[in-house]
C-alpha cells in the first residue's frame, strides 16, 4: 500500500515536472495539474495511511484516522483549482494577444 | 479590549474590499475615498498595534476561540507589528500615485484587489500557524495576479503567465514542505512546532531538514534569492510602476517569513539544524547582492534597473540573516524598513518616467514634464539605495557591516564592491536619462500634467527615508529589542498557552 502511493506521487510529479519545463503554456498547465495533484496525495499521506477507519472517534470503531490532513488536502484542491482556473485564463489572454503560446519572453519583449 | 484589534488589520481589508466590488463598482470616487480611508484605518490600527506590542512581548488571538495548537492562532510580537505598519504607510504611498496618476482607470477593481492583497500581506505577517501562512500566502497571490496584469497589454500578460506559473509551483513546494512537517511532527502551530522540533528523535533528523529546505527554497523565492531570482525582474518591470510599487513589500513576505521560521522553528541551536540553514544562505545571499548590483550596471530599462535594486537589497537583507545573531538581525530589520520604501519610490520614480516618455529605455530621448524635479527625486532615491551617505542605506550598510564583523574579509568586500557598481550603475543611469537628453531634439510632451499628489507620495516615501535616518538611533534601539526577542523566543511561545501534553509528541 504505502509503496503503491509511494510510486504514485513520484510518478505524478516527475511527469509533473517534466511537463513544466515545456515551453508551451498548455503542457504547462497539465504539468502544473498534475503537480498538484501529487502534492494532495501526500498531504493525505502524512496523516499515515490507516485503512477502513472512520476521521472521528466513533464508539464502535476500533480507532480513527486523523482527520487534519483530509480537512489541510481539501483546502489545498480548492486553492490549486482556483489557481489553477486563473492560469488557463491568463494564458488563453496572452494567447489571444500575442498570437503564439510560447511561455518564454524573447529579450526585446522584455526590454519595454 | 486591545486583544480583537490584532483581527482587524485582517479583517478590514476582507470586509471593504467585496464592498467596493458590490455596491460601488462603477463609481470610481467612491472607491477611492473608501480604499483611502480603509489604508488610512488600516495604519491607525497598525500603529496601535505596534505601540501594544512595545508594552506587551506577544500576543495570541484565537481564531474561533479554539486554543492552540488545534485552532489557528494570530500572533502579535513586535516583528509582526512592525511590519503591518510598514505595509500600511507603503499602500498609502501607492494609493496616493495611484489616484493621482489615473492608474485605476485602466482597468477595473484596481482598489478591490489591492485590499484583498493587503489582506493576505497583513495575515501573513500576523499568523501563528504554518498551514494558515499557506492560505495567506495565496490570498496574496491571487490578489497579485489580478494587480500584476492590471492594464493588460501583450507583454504583461505574458509576463503575467510566467508570475503565475513560478508561484504556483512555490505553492506546491510549500504543501510539499507543510506535509513532511506535519507527518514528522504533528502539528501545524508554529510555537507547537519549535518545542517540538527541538525535542525531535534522531532518526527524524533527515526528514525535518528536508522539510526544513524546502520552506525555505519557497522563502526564498518569494524573497528573491539566488538561485530562485529568475521570476523578478521580468515580473517587475512588467507590472504596473504603482503594483510593482507595492510588491515591495512581497519580496519583504519572504523575508519575515524565512526570518520567522529560522528563529522560531528551525534555530541553529537546534541538533537537527545546526549551521545548515547559514551555510547555504550567505552564499547565496552574497551572489544575490552581486547579480543585483551587476543587474543595476547592466539594465537596458529603468524598470528593470529598479527590479535589480531590488534584487540587491534583498542580497544585504539575507546576508545580514545569515549570521544569526541579534544585532545582525536588529540590523536587517532596519535595512529591511530602508529598502521597502527605497525600493517603492524607485518603481514610482520609474513609472512617472515612463509614463512620460512613452518608454522606460535607458537611452537619450528628448525631454520630459517636470524633468527637473524628478530628477531631484531619482537623485535622493539613488543615494539611498546605493547606501552612499547621508541617507538610511549608508547607514544600514554600516549597520549590517558592524553587526558581520567575524567574515569581515569576504562581506565587507561584497557589499562595497557591490556599492560601487551600484553608484556607477544609477549614475549612468540618471545622467542618460536626465542630462543627455538635453543635447536631443524638442521636449516630448511638455505640457503633461503635474499630478502633484504623485509627487507628494514619492516624496512621502524619501521622507519616511530621512525619518529612518534622523531617528536612526531610537528606532535601532526599538529593533534591538525586537531582534533580542527573535532569537530567544520564550514569549511567543508563552503567548500561544500551549497545553503541556502536546510537547510528548504523536
Amino acid at each position: 500500500m504505502e509503496a503503491l502511493i509511494a510510486i504514485a506521487i513520484g510518478t505524478l510529479t516527475a511527469s509533473g515536472i517534466y511537463l513544466m519545463l515545456r515551453q508551451r503554456t498548455f503542457p504547462v498547465i497539465i504539468g502544473l495539474t498534475l503537480l498538484s495533484y501529487a502534492v494532495n496525495v501526500f498531504i493525505f499521506a502524512a496523516g499515515r495511511i490507516v485503512p477502513g477507519l472512520p476521521a472521528i472517534i466513533a464508539k464502535d470503531a476500533a480507532g480513527y484516522t486523523d482527520p487534519l490532513p483530509q480537512a489541510l488536502v481539501l483546502t489545498a484542491i480548492v486553492i490549486s483549482f482556483g489557481m489553477t482556473a486563473v492560469i488557463v485564463l491568463m494564458a488563453l489572454g496572452s494567447w489571444l494577444e500575442a498570437g503564439h503560446d510560447k511561455v518564454d519572453m524573447d529579450d526585446e519583449e522584455t526590454g519595454k | 479590549m486591545m486583544h480583537h484589534w490584532i483581527i482587524v488589520p485582517v479583517a478590514l481589508p476582507a470586509i471593504l474590499a467585496p464592498l467596493i466590488i458590490l455596491t460601488m463598482r462603477y463609481d470610481l470616487t467612491l472607491q477611492r475615498v473608501f480604499a483611502l480611508a480603509g489604508t488610512l484605518a488600516l495604519l491607525a490600527v497598525a500603529g496601535a498595534l505596534m505601540w501594544s506590542s512595545t508594552t506587551t512581548p506577544a500576543e495570541v488571538y484565537r481564531l474561533g476561540n479554539w486554543p492552540a495548537p488545534f485552532g489557528i492562532v494570530l500572533v502579535l510580537d513586535r516583528l509582526s507589528a512592525l511590519m503591518l505598519v510598514l505595509t500600511a504607510l507603503l499602500a498609502l504611498a501607492v494609493q496616493l500615485y495611484v489616484i493621482a496618476t489615473d492608474w485605476d482607470v485602466r482597468g477595473r477593481h484596481f482598489h478591490a484587489l489591492f485590499l484583498f492583497q493587503l489582506m493576505g500581506i497583513n495575515g501573513a505577517f500576523l499568523t501563528g500557524d504554518a498551514f494558515n501562512l499557506f492560505v495567506f500566502f495565496e490570498v496574496l497571490l491571487i490578489a497579485s495576479y489580478g494587480l500584476m496584469i492590471h492594464g493588460a497589454g501583450k507583454d504583461r500578460l505574458r509576463a503575467g503567465v510566467q508570475y503565475i506559473a513560478f508561484n504556483l509551483v512555490a505553492s506546491t513546494l510549500f504543501l510539499f514542505a507543510l506535509a513532511t512537517v506535519y507527518g514528522v511532527t504533528g502539528t501545524l502551530n508554529m510555537a507547537d512546532l519549535a518545542i517540538k522540533v527541538a525535542a525531535l528523535p534522531e532518526g527524524d533528523a533527515g526528514l525535518i531538514r528536508a522539510a526544513a529546505i524546502l520552506m525555505l527554497a519557497v522563502f526564498a523565492i518569494k524573497g528573491a534569492l539566488v538561485p530562485l531570482q529568475f521570476w523578478l525582474p521580468g515580473t517587475y518591470a512588467n507590472a504596473p510602476g504603482p503594483v510593482a510599487a507595492l510588491f515591495a513589500i512581497m519580496t519583504k513576505v519572504g523575508a519575515y517569513a524565512i526570518l520567522r521560521t529560522t528563529t522560531l522553528i528551525f534555530p541553529p541551536e537546534t541538533a537537527a539544524i545546526g549551521s545548515m540553514v547559514a551555510d547555504l544562505m550567505l552564499p547565496a545571499a552574497l551572489i544575490t547582492l552581486a547579480v543585483g548590483a551587476i543587474g543595476i550596471l547592466g539594465a537596458t530599462t529603468l524598470p528593470r534597473l529598479a527590479a535589480f535594486a531590488g534584487i540587491a537589497s534583498m542580497g544585504t537583507i539575507f546576508i545580514a540573516f545569515s549570521a544569526f545573531t541579534p544585532q545582525a538581525t536588529a540590523a536587517a530589520l532596519y535595512y529591511m524598513m530602508h529598502s521597502t520604501l527605497a525600493a517603492a519610490a524607485i518603481f514610482l520614480i520609474a513609472d512617472l518616467v515612463t509614463d512620460r516618455r512613452g518608454n522606460g529605455l535607458l537611452t537619450a530621448q528628448p525631454r520630459f514634464a517636470q524633468q527637473g524635479l524628478i530628477a531631484g527625486l531619482f537623485f535622493a532615491n539613488a543615494i539611498a539605495l546605493a547606501g552612499m551617505p547621508p541617507l538610511s542605506g549608508f547607514i544600514g550598510k554600516l549597520l549590517v557591516m558592524d553587526a558581520l564583523r567575524d567574515n569581515a574579509a569576504l562581506i565587507w568586500t561584497v557589499i562595497l564592491v557591490s556599492s560601487f557598481f551600484m553608484v556607477l550603475g544609477f549614475g549612468r543611469a540618471g545622467s542618460v536619462l536626465f542630462w543627455k537628453s538635453h543635447a536631443v531634439g524638442e521636449p516630448a510632451d511638455p505640457h503633461h500634467s503635474a499630478e502633484p499628489l504623485a509627487f507628494v507620495a514619492i516624496g512621502g516615501l524619501l521622507a519616511g527615508l530621512v525619518g529612518l535616518t534622523v531617528f536612526a538611533g531610537p528606532i535601532m534601539g526599538w529593533l534591538e529589542v525586537t531582534a533580542a526577542a527573535l532569537h530567544a523566543p520564550d514569549a511567543y511561545i508563552t503567548a500561544n498557552q500551549l497545553p503541556p501534553n502536546t510537547t510528548e509528541g504523536n
